[in-house]
């Protein structure tokens, strides 16, 4: 139609609305306390186990097991805070109204799914922080050499691109906010069960491991041990090695493929979202057994 | 358009001129908010055309996304934003596609006057009372300076102070912004005042399309009067009231007082119609109401 064509230069511009939007949510988030309370809970939690452990060695090595456990931990809290924080985020926000808003607004969608992306990739900062911060002070020996942290970096950044599409997708999937239990908390649990986080992989059956390494948490831990511990201890892992091209390869794989599903998933979720499923949602959240 | 194999909306035909305020009325599951939400571009319709602003809103360019505005019922999102920064938000969004004669976003301190929040513009969206919600929900609606603007009941939990002054909103937007406005409401009082043109939609079906003097007018066959008469009061509804007060009068024994003559209203000829199709009668309530009208 003639004059109903979007201006140049309007996507590039919604992209950085969306990562100012983001921005400013993540903002939001570090003054909230029910977020900081999350923050500091979850932290508590691993720090607390690992303060409980700290005089306990790991057999074969000369390492106490909060140098071991800790990188595992850190693995699996980042899996499980991309994985559940933006499935929960699309759950609700489906049903509380701002994606229907953002569909609303002109490229107001490319806006809102930048901004996810922008505020639960920074969402990592203060999880790891509230975790390595107090475990640097209380424990010795976590950093095997400063090169790791360069390792960290990598790390994190490919198991971002790796679960987050995961995260979405499963927020793009469930029918509600009342299902992530079901169908995001529960499979990320079995699967934080079977990564190594809390024993080696090793100790569980074959068809278990294989399953474990299907899936980013896994290799997601290794690459953090591969990170904070000295490389004599890549023994203890299978193959006996750190495996870091494997890393890279499984993580870049699951990367791939969640950036090609994933926004047709969030496309097929826009699509469906109408303003009396906004309202159905609402009556349903005052309805919570049925 | 369906839902399974039961056909919501059946004779849904109209088309609404440019500046034009559309009242869209019917009861609970005529179909009111189905055909907003396709006119919207939020819902696929199973058949017919529909043309909005020159496009199928099912298909529609953000450009033309950018020349509607919406208001829903039942958002209560972005709870920890305050009014200031999510209008800034949302407005940036616009900005590409201003243009000479509807310079777009509003300047949000300008819309955060119009709604009457200025007060609230730095307070947590979270604890919005319901009426501060809508108004801010009004805001976000026409930041864009829409030359369509879609309004699902938007003042459902207004006090009545609320609610006049959103009615000055409306009469703004039309009146200098020349905005076109389709909304829907249960209260016929809102309708009359804001819509130059009423359509009632029961059944699936558009049964009515007239302005709300026309349809008042036409639908007031029967008249109400009420009278009493040796301290009891007596109601009765006749076609023809003059002669029927002319008799009443001349009637001998105790005086008449209190007369009252009251004709239907549209409130009247609403109700009627919603009571029949209630009662399954909607298609009998149907033809009456084409005779009548």
């Amino acid at each position: 139609m003639g004059g109903t064509t979007s201006p140049r230069g309007s996507v590039p511009h919604a992209v950085r609305l969306g990562v100012r939007r983001g921005w400013s949510e993540f903002v939001q988030s570090l003054r909230s306390s029910q977020d900081q309370w999350f923050y500091l809970f979850t932290a508590l939690l691993a720090v607390g186990y690992l303060y409980l452990r700290r005089d306990t060695p790991v057999e074969g090595t000369d390492l106490m097991l909060p140098s071991v456990a800790l990188p595992s931990i850190l693995g699996a809290m980042v899996a499980f805070g991309l994985v559940i924080g933006p499935a929960y985020a699309l759950a609700m926000e489906k049903e509380d109204g701002t994606l229907l808003r953002a569909k609303a607004v002109p490229n107001g969608l490319v806006g809102y799914f930048a901004g996810q992306l922008v505020l639960h990739s920074a969402s990592i900062i203060p999880q790891t922080v509230a975790v390595l911060v107090p475990s640097f002070l209380l424990f010795d020996d976590l950093m095997a050499h400063p090169g790791g942290w360069f390792t960290i970096v990598w790390v994190l950044a490919l198991g971002l691109l790796a679960t987050l599409p995961i995260g979405m997708m499963i927020g793009a999937l469930v029918p509600g906010v009342q299902k992530i239990g079901m169908w995001g908390m529960l499979p990320v649990m079995v699967l934080a069960g079977v990564s190594g986080i809390f024993y080696p992989v090793q100790a569980l059956w074959g068809w278990v491991q294989v399953v474990a390494q299907v899936f980013p948490m896994y290799w997601l831990g290794l690459g953090m041990r591969s990170a904070f511990l000295p490389d004599s201890y890549a023994a203890a892992e299978i193959g006996g090695s750190w495996r870091t091209l494997e890393t890279v390869a499984v993580l870049s794989a699951w990367a791939v493929v969640g950036a090609l599903v994933a926004p047709a998933l969030l496309r097929r979720m826009a699509r469906r979202q109408s303003g009396s499923q906004v309202a159905a949602a609402k009556e349903a959240a005052t309805q919570w057994v049925r | 358009m369906r839902y399974g194999d039961k056909d919501v909306l059946t004779g849904v035909e109209f088309s609404i001129e440019q500046g034009e305020v559309v009242c869209l009325l019917g009861p609970n599951g005529a179909g009111k908010t189905t055909t907003i939400e396709i006119l919207e571009g939020f819902r696929e319709r199973s058949a017919g055309e529909v043309t909005v602003l020159g496009e199928d809103p099912r298909r529609a360019s953000e450009a033309w996304r950018a020349r509607t505005g919406v208001v829903l019922q039942s958002w209560r999102d972005h709870p920890r934003w305050t009014p200031r920064t999510l209008l800034d938000q949302v407005g940036g969004y616009y900005a590409p596609y201003a243009t000479p004669d509807r310079p777009r976003p509003v300047p949000t301190d300008e819309l955060l006057d119009v709604v009457g929040l200025v007060d609230l513009a730095d307070q947590k969206i979270a604890t919005f009372s319901g009426g501060q919600r809508r108004r801010l929900d009004v805001a976000m609606g026409i930041i864009g300076r829409p030359e369509l603007l879609f309004l699902d009941e938007p003042t459902a939990g207004f006090d009545p102070q609320a609610r006049r002054e959103f009615h000055h909103v409306v009469h703004r937007l039309a009146d200098l912004e020349h905005t076109t406005i389709l909304l829907t409401t249960h209260d016929l009082d809102e309708a009359e005042k804001l819509a130059d043109r009423v359509m009632i939609l029961a059944g699936g079906r558009i049964v009515a399309d007239d302005t709300a003097e026309h349809l008042a007018l036409r639908a007031a066959l029967e008249v109400e009067v009420k009278w009493s008469r040796g301290g009891e009061r007596f109601v009765h509804s006749t076609g023809d009231a003059t002669d029927f007060v002319r008799r009443l009068l001349a009637e001998p024994g105790e005086p008449v007082v209190d007369l009252e003559v009251r004709r239907a209203s549209l409130e009247d000829a609403y109700l009627d119609l919603v009571q029949q199709h209630e009662a399954g009668e909607s298609d009998e309530a149907v033809r009456a109401f084409r005779e009548v009208v």
